[in-house]
Formats: structure tokens, C-alpha cells, sequence
């Protein structure tokens, strides 16, 4: 897919992130839509992972360690065929599967996540059993910059990198704010970059809504042989939507009849401007 | 009474060790993690003969729960081993999360479980663990009570698809159940039939119940004596057909009272066949320094504890 056809991509798909969490009265917007750029080249350009391989032990293995966006992988999961997209309109609501964090019971999901500080080490163990049988598939996990601080993930760093899993993929959706403020104020966790790469990691930066930057850099890896790869993404919370931008409250904030109408129009909008 | 000679006394740890090292030769899924206990463990035979699925983490626990949980997403069977206390409380999250909840076919072996770590004291010595571990929906929860008891239920939990809780401990202990035994999952084991008392134990209580029988024979007593090495799920008929017979119970662990085995009996017992029942057990305290025999007679975990608790409970038939 060519940068653009994947950025008209992201346009459907935020617009669907906003519908079923408008729909269902919850969800976490901000994020979502920070990640969402992200999520659409993964599994849009890198990963071979779609409903047709999903039970070969050869698939790529993709596991969103910041489950609380999970309406942005369901949506993702959606366009890819693994479930109908009307189930989404169960999203959050009393029996349904389509719950507020990833679950197995959802066809696409690895890992039931939600939990902060699981998805690394899930996903260095996951490289590692590729590795004991040369298997040739890679591991991806999306961490949030807000998640940092929970030490299991430096555990996990420290083991990636010892055990030189060059098949594992760690992207950081660096939105840098949390529920409770900036990153920068709650817990610092900068530089992050010093911090992998003196923990043996290869590190780079991308523009998480460059579509072709992301193409290429995800194109590159692993960045170097024998380490683990760290993509920091830097993106913006409730991005392409105006009034969400680098807004605090929509990290669990939901629009209401009228914001819903202007986001939809906003993105609309954003079609002719391709 | 019967009769129950061995030959010789083991720890439980080792038939943890020695089975791994049988699953090693036979199931080429099963790997192994490690949280730099690999001696304490015994885990050595199993990283020598299989360095390739031999995993050390390092002093990482919820790091090694957390990997565990991903190498089954490439059809691994992980057994992570380190002792109970790390196993448990230090990574409640991640068992919660990453293994029970997601279902995931991960074996959690813990060793060093109870008083009779012995001389670290009360830091190591969890007792709370059977609780934490048994609250989790899906968890199987397993404490066996010597050498070859371990080394089967470790060999018959890599056949069992789901999360496991393997509790086992330091000390050496009689070795009196069979070498070829099959271990069944959930499936109590009648020790000794009787008429009078039913005692059941778990883990290193076990032998003490067995002690205590002999005791109790003595005085015209005559206990009936059964292994729950299976705390979840529960074996709640033969529990129930005992109690129907015996009329009385008593409970014993190496744990606290509060959410053990006695704890699970005392639910049943309550909802089905409300009768009395004595608990041997930790009563809301933490462990000490000292050697296995001084605290297991200090926290009344022995013989002595088991046959004052049957002359109770007896009186109040």
C-alpha cells in the first residue's frame, strides 16, 4: 500500500474508532487515535498475520502491551476480515467479547492484555521460543510512553538483550501524556532513547503518523543484527481531531452528540486534503 | 493402622527436579525458566542435559512469569521455577493477568514454600501462597507430599493444558509413596481407611498425619487418612463419602488457616455436610529463623498438633 492509500486508511479508521466508542459511551479515545497510524501500517504493510494464517505457528505475533487502546486494534482487526465489523457495535456492553481490553476470545488477539507492563516481557518470551526453533516469524509489541515506568518492562529490555532477539520489535506510541498529566511530570522516563540503547537496544525515532517513514523504518529492521529494536513513534494524543489534540481529558473522554458530528466532519474534511 | 515404611528420606524439590529432568527426555515442548534458584531448585540435570530450553532470567520473577506466558504463544509448555514466595506474591499481577485470566499453559513450580525453608525466616517463608494461587479462577492448585509424589505431578502436569500452581518445599522428608505411582489431578488419595476421624493433609503434613495415625491407632482410635495434594479442584466427593462415614474432620497444611485446604473444607462442609472440624495450620502469623523441626513444633504443624486436634474434634460429634 502506498503512504497515501494507507493514510485514506487511517482517515476510515479513525472514523470508525470515534463511531463504536461514541456508540458504546466509553472507551479511550486519545490514545487510539495515537496509536492507530501505527497499528495500520503494521498490520497493513509488515506483518503476515491475517485471519487465513492465524492459527500458523509461522504468523507474525503482534501483541499491544497499551491494551486500554483496544478499539483500535479491534477496528484494525475488523478491516482485516477477522470478525465482522457490526460486532463492534457490542463494543464495552454487557456479554459481549468486544470488551475494553484485548481478549483471546476476540478472533486477531495474542494475548489478553490490559495490565500495564505485561506486553514486553509477553512478547521477549514469544521471541524467544521463535528462536529455540528457528522460526523465521518476528514479534511486534506497542508499548505506551505512560507505561514505562513499571519495571517489568526493564526486565524484559534486560533479557531481549541478553538473549540477542533481533526478531522482537518494541514501538513506544510516545503521545507523552497519561492519564494524570505529561509523561514528563509523572514520571520522567527521558531520554528513553540512551535508556534502551544502554540497555542493548538498536533505537530509532519515526514521526508515528509518517506513513512512509514508518513503511521504511519497519522496513528496516531488525536495525541492527543480534539486538532487539526499539521504534520510538512520536505521536499526538487524539490525533486528527482538533479539539482532541494533546488534550488531556480525552484520554478516557468521550465526544458527545455534537463533538462526535464535528470529528466526523474534521475527518471527512481531511479526505480532500490527500 | 497401616503401614507405611520407605526406605529413605528425599525433599520434595528434588522429585520436582527429577521430573522436569524425565519431561526433558520426553516432551520436547517443555522448556524450563529459572530466577537464579537453578541449585535451590534443582533444575541443574535439566539445564545440563537441555541447555537449549534451559531459560535463566535472572532475579526477574515477573519478567520470567511474563516470558513464560509468551513462549506458549510460540507452543511452549514453560515451567518457571523459584520459590514460593517469588512465584506467588511477587508476580500476582502477572499470573493474574498474563496466565490465569489468559488462560495460558504455564506451570508455575515453587519451591521453599512454607516454615520449613527454615533459617532465611519469615521474608522467605510464605504461607499464603495456596490462597493467592487458589482464588485465581482456572488455576489448578497442586501441593504433593514427598519425593515421589513431586516427581509425578510434575511429570503429569505437562500433559494437563492449562495454568498450574506446583507447590513444593526444602526439607527432607520421608519418601513413602510409590515410585511408579500415577498422578491423577484432583483425585484424593485414601492413605489409610477408617472409622472414626477423617484427617486430611497436604503436602509435608501428610507424613505427620500418617505419625499422628499411629498415635491415634494406639489410643483405640481409628483414623481414616487422606492426601489432598490436589487443593483446586478440590476432590469434594471423597471428601464428602469420608465425612459421611467419620462423622468428624481435621485439616492439616503448611499454610495459614485462612484460605488453605481447611479453609476449602470448611466451605464444603458448611454447604454440604455441616459437621465439626479442627484446622491444623498457621494460625495469622508469619514465619521465623530456626531449623524445619523447631518451627514446625513451634506453629504446631506436626503430630502432636493433629492428635490433639482429633480428640477435639471428636468430643464435639
Amino acid at each position: 500500500m502506498t503512504p497515501k492509500e494507507l493514510a485514506l486508511k487511517s482517515i476510515g479508521y479513525r472514523k470508525n474508532i470515534l463511531k463504536y466508542i461514541y456508540g458504546a459511551n466509553a472507551g479511550h479515545t486519545g490514545g487510539s487515535l495515537s496509536c492507530i497510524d501505527i497499528l495500520n501500517v503494521l498490520y497493513n504493510h509488515t506483518l503476515n498475520v491475517g485471519p487465513d494464517n492465524f492459527k500458523s505457528p509461522d504468523r507474525d505475533r503482534y501483541i499491544q502491551s497499551k491494551g486500554h487502546c483496544v478499539e483500535a486494534l479491534f477496528v484494525v482487526l475488523a478491516d482485516k476480515g477477522f470478525f465482522p465489523e457490526s460486532d463492534l457495535e457490542t463494543l464495552c456492553r454487557y456479554k459481549s467479547h468486544y470488551i475494553g481490553h484485548p481478549t483471546r476470545k476476540v478472533n486477531g488477539v495474542e494475548q489478553n492484555t490490559g495490565a500495564l507492563g505485561h506486553g514486553l516481557p509477553i512478547s521477549v518470551g514469544t521471541a524467544l521460543a521463535a528462536k529455540m526453533d528457528n522460526k523465521a516469524y518476528r514479534v511486534f509489541t506497542l508499548l505506551g510512553d505512560g507505561e514505562l515506568p513499571e519495571g517489568s518492562n526493564w526486565e524484559a529490555a534486560l533479557t531481549a538483550a541478553h538473549y540477542k532477539l533481533d526478531n522482537l520489535t518494541a514501538i513506544i506510541d510516545h503521545n507523552k501524556l497519561q492519564i494524570t498529566g505529561r509523561t514528563s511530570d509523572v514520571c520522567n522516563t527521558d531520554p528513553i532513547d540512551l535508556k534502551f540503547e544502554s540497555f542493548g537496544w538498536a533505537v530509532r525515532h519515526v514521526d508515528g503518523h509518517d506513513f512512509k517513514m514508518l513503511q521504511e523504518t519497519l522496513d528496516e529492521l531488525p536495525f541492527t543484527d543480534s539486538k532487539p529494536s526499539l521504534i520510538i513513534a512520536h505521536t499526538v494524543k487524539g490525533k486528527g481531531i482538533s479539539y482532541m489534540e494533546d488534550e488531556l481529558k480525552w484520554h478516557h473522554g468521550v465526544p458527545n452528540k455534537q463533538q462526535y458530528a464535528q470529528a466526523i466532519e474534521e475527518l471527512d474534511n481531511a479526505v480532500a486534503t490527500l | 493402622m497401616k503401614d507405611f515404611p520407605y526406605t529413605e528420606s528425599k525433599d520434595t524439590r528434588s522429585g520436582f527436579g527429577a521430573g522436569l529432568h524425565e519431561l526433558g527426555k520426553t516432551n520436547p515442548n517443555v522448556v524450563a525458566l529459572c530466577a537464579d534458584l537453578t541449585g535451590s531448585l534443582k533444575m541443574d540435570a535439566f539445564k545440563k542435559d537441555f541447555p537449549e530450553r534451559f531459560f535463566q532470567v535472572g532475579i526477574a520473577e515477573a519478567n520470567m512469569i511474563g516470558l513464560a506466558a509468551g513462549m506458549t504463544i510460540g507452543g511452549k509448555i514453560p515451567f518457571t521455577g523459584t520459590f514460593a514466595n517469588f512465584s506467588t506474591g511477587r508476580v500476582y499481577d502477572q499470573i493474574r493477568q498474563s496466565v490465569a485470566y489468559s488462560g495460558k499453559n504455564v506451570k508455575i513450580c515453587a519451591s521453599h514454600a512454607g516454615v520449613t525453608l527454615g533459617e532465611d525466616g519469615a521474608t522467605h517463608q510464605i504461607l499464603e501462597d495456596l490462597g493467592m494461587m487458589k482464588m485465581l479462577p482456572h488455576m489448578t492448585v497442586i501441593n504433593p507430599c514427598d519425593f515421589n509424589q513431586t516427581k509425578a505431578a510434575t511429570i503429569a502436569i505437562a500433559d494437563y493444558e492449562g495454568p498450574v500452581y506446583l507447590r513444593f518445599g526444602r526439607p527432607v522428608v520421608p519418601n513413602f509413596t510409590p515410585a511408579d505411582q500415577k498422578f491423577e489431578i484432583g483425585k484424593a488419595w485414601v492413605l489409610n481407611e477408617g472409622k472414626d476421624v477423617s484427617i486430611f493433609a497436604t503436602g509435608h503434613l501428610v507424613w505427620k498425619a500418617v505419625l499422628a495415625g499411629k498415635i491415634l491407632a494406639e489410643q483405640g482410635i481409628d483414623a481414616e487418612i487422606i492426601n489432598i495434594h490436589t487443593i483446586k479442584p478440590l476432590d469434594e466427593e471423597a471428601i464428602l463419602a469420608s465425612v459421611a462415614k467419620t462423622r468428624c474432620v481435621v485439616s492439616a497444611e503448611e499454610h495459614q488457616l485462612n484460605g488453605g485446604l481447611g479453609d476449602s473444607i470448611a466451605q464444603l462442609l458448611a454447604r454440604k455436610m455441616p459437621l465439626p472440624l479442627e484446622m491444623v495450620g498457621v494460625n495469622d502469623s508469619f514465619g521465623e529463623s530456626g531449623t524445619p523441626e523447631q518451627l514446625m513444633e513451634k506453629y504446631r504443624l506436626n503430630e502432636g498438633a493433629i492428635v490433639e486436634a482429633v480428640q477435639k474434634v471428636m468430643a464435639r460429634k
